[in-house]
């Protein structure tokens, strides 16, 4: 577990270039200084990175494969795809990785309730399993929009003792449920910990998710270098937050070879304004306690996204992501909802494998890629979580898709 | 000395306490949001504190929520704003605070924004999400264009906290009575006082208490160490139940005076 250890950015005060920082309100400023400490005494502490270690490994079921999608990469006729496969992670992705070691950390610290936010209900499903395991109490804010499109997550998340807390303010998705989260932390911020699910928030969560989550990249290069020799040509991943992206780009960055392309929501086309695309067509703002690239209008409300994929349905992006994109390092394309679907069925129907909605758009992109690519080169598309949770919104995009009664 | 400045030092000559009456720009809407303002400034208000809605206010609850979303639905902006904030200047001398989120200052340009302020007659800004670790972006700009930059102090908040916060800051210290966000409470955590004395102790600016304060009897005990007390939610429920009618800021002027007088 040595990667957990630090690495260049964030600086100090937690910024990544311009981007990052902690834009909270004073109430919580104490507690973020005290949670970046006890996480740096955690991390270099023999113990703490033992017991993540073993957990990972026999309860997330860590490393996932890395598989070669022969029928996929036949039929791009290009790069070889390999699919990095966080659909295989315990409780179906990749944001088990982080819950775990946020949850170990509150533990340390002596926090005994936990709150968290959630989209899609992946990292809600993460939260309250982790916190079943522990017996910790945990309470789950989500959007009443997404409780309607994602009820399976909500039925598992309340079968696990989750409270799961409607939220019914604003577009009532994933930004509404992180402002009704922070604002129970304001309340609560003595006796509870707020686990972000995401690369996004104030310092030190973009840094703390992302070195929990980078054991992704780890596993992959190593097996990739098991498998083929030398490095893949490009890895992708969906954005949202963008964790799951930075999970598997941060053991690439230094590896200039290596393209990293992260893909966000086109929604219905960016022409249309409804997307979830801020950092390719967002402006520099502050939401949820950083900087970063937000979507928003010309008075610096911000505006909702939209997305087929609860959880790319987000108007902001982790600015490490920002800053990535700023120095050239990544860089950010999109993928609409029809082609995310289009994505879906191709992998489903060539692989056998059912991903989630976000997946698919990365899996759209990386196709799309390859097929463009020589033979000799490969694609890592990082699959970061599998798509049962999505059955009922592609059938019922597909209209006959439901078997009558 | 600024307007802020000169308000608490007349204050304290006369051994008065004061009263910081916040409201959101442009709830109900833009021309009942001014009689309330006024409302409030004849009814003894020694300062205002004028709301700029944002779309996501993380730190403020269902009262102040709805305000914003009431002001944003009438298409309230931070330029608007600052005119309402004009038109007010020409007929009262109350000092004015602007209290908002970081985003629309960001958006208008912090520089502009504080330019902007100033000549509309603002006298200081308070910008909930701009901690001193952060308030570098903004705070300076805000003293060069002649504005009290006014911090918050949390129960969190430890001695080297406060003791930053005074330092960047000018005007008066806002303290936040409780670990929470902003609404109407039934009492206060019996911490305060001791809080209160402790912070009055570290810091040269005059302390206002501010969160949860429903009624007179609370301004006056949140008052009993600090030099003025913060009236936000219970304030804006008076506009929420009014709303337009006419007879909306002469309640709020009435309710305004009977927590200066309990504060006596």
């Amino acid at each position: 577990m040595r990667e957990l250890k630090g690495r260049r950015w964030p600086d100090r005060s937690g910024h990544f270039g311009p981007f990052g920082g902690r834009y909270v309100a004073e109430t919580l400023m104490t507690a973020l200084i005290d949670l970046e400490k006890a996480y740096r005494k955690a991390i270099n502490d023999k113990r703490f990175r033992e017991d993540l270690g073993c957990l990972l490994r026999d309860y997330a079921g860590r490393p996932t494969p890395l598989y070669f999608a022969r029928r996929l990469t036949e039929k791009g006729k290009g790069a070889k795809i390999f699919l990095k496969r966080e659909d295989l992670a315990f409780t179906g992705s990749h944001k088990i990785n982080n819950t775990l070691g946020q949850v170990l950390l509150a533990e340390r610290s002596g926090k005994r309730r936990i709150i968290a936010e959630t989209g899609a209900g992946q990292h809600g499903v993460a939260t309250a399993t982790v916190c079943a395991n522990r017996g910790i109490s945990c309470v789950v804010y989500m959007g009443s929009e997404d409780i309607r499109r994602q009820e399976t997550n909500v039925i598992r998340m309340r079968l696990l003792g989750a409270e799961v807390t409607k939220v019914l303010s604003g577009s009532r998705t994933l930004k509404d449920a992180m402002n009704e989260a922070l604002r129970d932390w304001v309340t609560n911020v003595r006796t509870t910990h707020y686990l972000i699910g995401s690369t996004a928030g104030p310092h030190p969560y973009p840094m703390m998710v992302r070195d929990f989550q980078s054991v992704i990249g780890k596993e992959c290069i190593r097996q990739y270098r098991k498998a083929e020799r030398g490095l893949p040509a490009v890895v992708v991943a969906c954005v949202g937050g963008g964790s799951n992206a930075l999970g598997i780009f941060t053991s690439f960055l230094g590896h200039k070879k290596v393209k990293l392309v992260g893909v966000e929501a086109g929604g219905l086309g960016l022409a249309t304004g409804r997307h979830g695309a801020p950092l390719c067509r967002g402006r520099v703002g502050v939401l949820h306690g950083s900087k970063s690239f937000v979507l928003q209008d010309q008075n610096g409300q911000i505006r909702e996204a939209h997305s087929v994929s609860a959880g790319l349905d987000y108007p902001g992006v982790g600015p490490e992501h920002a800053f990535l994109k700023s120095t050239g390092r990544a860089t950010y394309v999109t993928v609409t909802d029809q082609e995310a679907l289009e994505g879906f069925d191709l992998i489903t129907r060539c692989e056998g494998i059912l991903p989630a909605l976000e997946s698919a758009h990365a899996v759209a992109y990386g196709f799309r890629l390859a097929r463009k690519m020589r033979k000799s080169e490969s694609v890592i598309i990082n699959l970061s979580g599998r798509g049962d949770k999505d059955i009922g919104i592609v059938a019922d995009t597909k209209g006959a898709g439901r078997v009558p009664h | 000395m600024s307007r802020i400045e000169e308000t608490f030092v007349s204050l304290g000559k006369s051994g008065e306490k004061g009263l910081v009456v916040y409201l959101t720009a442009g709830d109900p809407n833009p021309r009942d949001f001014l009689s309330y303002l006024h409302g409030a400034a004849d009814g003894g208000a020694d300062i205002l504190e004028v709301g700029i809605p944002f779309s996501d206010p993380m730190a403020d609850g269902p009262v102040i929520q709805g305000a914003f979303r009431r002001a944003l639905a009438g298409g309230m902006t931070t330029g608007r704003a600052l005119s309402l904030v004009s038109s007010f200047r020409k007929k009262h001398d109350t000092p004015v605070v602007i209290f908002g989120y970081y985003n629309p200052f960001l958006r208008y340009g912090v520089r502009g924004f504080c330019r902007d302020a100033r000549s509309a007659g603002a006298d200081g800004v308070l910008v909930v999400d701009l901690p001193p670790e952060e308030a570098r972006e903004m705070a300076p700009e805000a003293g060069k264009a002649g504005l009290d930059w006014i911090p918050l102090i949390s129960p969190t908040s430890g001695g080297d906290r406060i003791r930053n916060a005074t330092a960047i800051g000018s005007g008066f210290l806002y303290l936040i009575s409780v670990t929470g966000i902003t609404g109407v409470r039934k009492s206060f955590p019996p911490r305060l006082v001791k809080w209160t004395r402790e912070v009055k102790t570290q810091s040269r600016l005059p302390v206002a208490v501010g969160f949860g304060i429903s009624r007179p009897a609370m301004a006056r005990e949140a008052t009993r160490h600090a030099d003025a007390a913060v009236v936000g939610s219970a304030c804006v429920k008076v506009v929420e139940h009014h709303g337009t009618s006419r007879k909306g800021p002469l309640a709020l002027r009435r309710f305004v005076q009977s927590l200066k007088k309990a504060m006596r």
